[in-house]
């Protein structure tokens, strides 16, 4: 069992409480994911030519200051960053592969989380509370963010086992349910070169969908092919730069609610997400049928 | 009339106090915001109104009382109902009724997928449409649908009638239409009268066990 909770603003003038929005939607599925919790926050966008990484240390005490520096003298190029709890938020005016490359070098033990213009992934072992407050969900701002928490029942509880996922640029994957063809599936990516660090069956997802973006699939085929080639039960949020979308297996024994109004889109686990948010009680609500993609996006980032 | 605010009470309080003796005979539940369990286990004739959205297994098991869900209603909604009704004003999640042996269920919109899943003589009446899976393993009682229903209806059915206006997306194995004769028309129209929906019993059709899979067929074996 898992929970999951996404929120899209509609109305541009919500964005400053993003987070104050939803993090009782978070909390509010902590019976659904008590081990570990995380999010995935859109907003506060690098211009183009730049790239924003999220960036995560094993502790606290990490010395982000030296490693920037060394970063800073390596890549020859602007950097801005701050950091947040064990987490640090890296704009690079570079490319994204040279900045991989160079970190892997410089830093090793740190792993990168999400990268895109206007992903941050923040995530981790624990309580939602103690996630939300970690790293101050509460004050943040943004247009759209989905989120996880996570009730362990496939591989190890740990950060890198915690969701969301990230699949791609400004692209992620938070998960309910489980994965049976998950063991194949990996070593089918891995030939083609898709690279993983747990045993978890949601990174597999992730990873297909990373392998099928590399393919030129578009979003919505590369969901369409998930389909036919994932075994399993799932419910799917996937954040994307400009919205996020909503997909259930054909069976659809994983439960799912959307809630729409003229200033947001919801989906959450369950109702009781949903019941902080205001103007709920004059909501759409609905249940998103199986096998069928709901997309909310933006026309432009 | 027994006010339980769940802002302040917890979901136990209130059950509790529905199975305790001697009680008030109408209730009212506030602030409900999508709870789960509530008013389950409940074996008293006595009328309960939940003024919100629940949770999962609402009005679960249910014996006797009279239960309006003024909202919509989680997974599992009167799963294992004996007897009483359960009326939900909105739409009810998936696998409602599921398992239950008698009592009436009006959901006034939608249900989801696998609504009355192995139902074992409750009546089931939907105002909107039902999901896949619907009615699967039915054993007994009444499934009506005002509205259409999803993928596989009725797969591996028993002796559960199934009443649907709409239309149906694909019948489940063994799940065939029956010809409707007098009687059906009958319990049809009562079964919509009670539930207070003005529809006609000669719009809909009616389908039932094709009872080709209640034994096992030797000639199968090596299928297996």
């Amino acid at each position: 069992m898992c929970g999951i909770v996404g929120l899209y603003l509609k109305n541009p003038r919500l964005e400053p409480q993003l987070g104050q929005l939803f993090e009782p939607m978070l909390q509010a599925m902590t019976d659904r994911g008590p081990d570990s919790a995380g999010f995935a926050i859109y907003g506060d966008e690098v211009a183009d030519g730049w790239v924003k990484l999220t960036l995560q240390a094993t502790t606290e005490a990490f010395d982000w200051k030296a490693l920037m520096g060394e970063l800073e003298g390596r890549l020859g190029c602007s950097l801005d960053w701050f950091q947040n709890a064990s987490a640090a938020v890296l704009k690079v005016h570079a490319d994204e592969a040279p900045v991989r490359l160079a970190l892997a070098e410089l830093a090793p033990s740190v792993r990168v989380m999400s990268a895109g213009q206007s992903i941050e992934i923040l995530k981790g072992m624990g309580l939602p509370q103690e996630i939300s407050q970690r790293f101050g969900l509460a004050s943040m701002q943004g247009s759209h963010i989905i989120g996880h928490t996570r009730m362990a029942t496939e591989s190890a509880v740990t950060m890198e086992g915690s969701h969301p996922f990230s699949t791609g640029a400004d692209l992620c994957l938070v998960h309910n349910g489980s994965l049976s063809n998950h063991f194949r599936l990996r070593q089918e990516l891995k030939r083609e070169g898709i690279h993983f660090e747990t045993d978890n069956d949601t990174e597999v997802a992730a990873g297909y969908l990373t392998w099928r973006l590399q393919q030129g699939d578009s979003l919505k085929d590369a969901l369409d092919h998930a389909l036919e080639d994932l075994d399993g039960f799932f419910t799917f949020a996937i954040g994307t730069r400009n919205g996020f979308a909503v997909i259930r297996d054909p069976i659809a024994c994983k439960p799912a609610i959307l809630a729409e109004t003229d200033d947001y889109v919801a989906m959450a686990s369950e109702y009781q997400a949903l019941s902080s948010l205001p103007g709920i009680e004059n909501a759409r609500i609905w249940e998103p049928a199986p096998a069928t993609l709901y997309i909310w996006e933006r026309q432009s980032a | 009339m027994k006010t339980i605010d769940l802002s302040t009470a917890t979901v136990r309080d209130l059950n509790q106090a529905l199975h305790a003796q001697a009680i008030d005979n109408e209730w009212r539940v506030t602030h409900s915001n999508g709870k789960h369990n509530l008013a389950v286990g409940v074996n008293q004739a006595v009328s309960i109104d939940i003024e919100g959205h629940a949770g999962y297994y609402c009005a679960g098991m249910n014996q006797q009382a009279s239960i309006t869900v003024h909202g919509n209603v989680g997974v599992g909604c009167a799963e294992n109902m004996m007897s009483g009704s359960v009326r939900v004003k909105g739409s009810a999640s998936q696998a409602a009724g599921a398992t239950a042996h008698g009592g009436l269920l009006v959901i006034e919109g939608d249900a989801g997928a696998r609504c009355g899943i192995s139902m074992k003589g409750i009546d089931i009446v939907v105002g909107g449409s039902i999901g896949h899976m619907s009615c699967f393993m039915g054993q007994a009682g009444r499934l009506v649908v005002c509205g259409d229903a999803g993928d596989a209806l009725g797969d591996s059915l028993y002796e559960t009638h199934i009443y649907v206006k709409g239309t149906v997306e694909s019948l489940g194995s063994d799940c065939v239409e029956k010809e409707m004769r007098s009687e059906h028309l009958q319990e049809l129209q009562e079964l919509l009268d009670r539930a207070g929906f003005a529809h006609r019993a000669a719009d809909f059709k009616r389908y039932g066990s094709a009872r080709q899979l209640y034994n096992f067929k030797v000639d199968n074996a090596s299928a297996y």
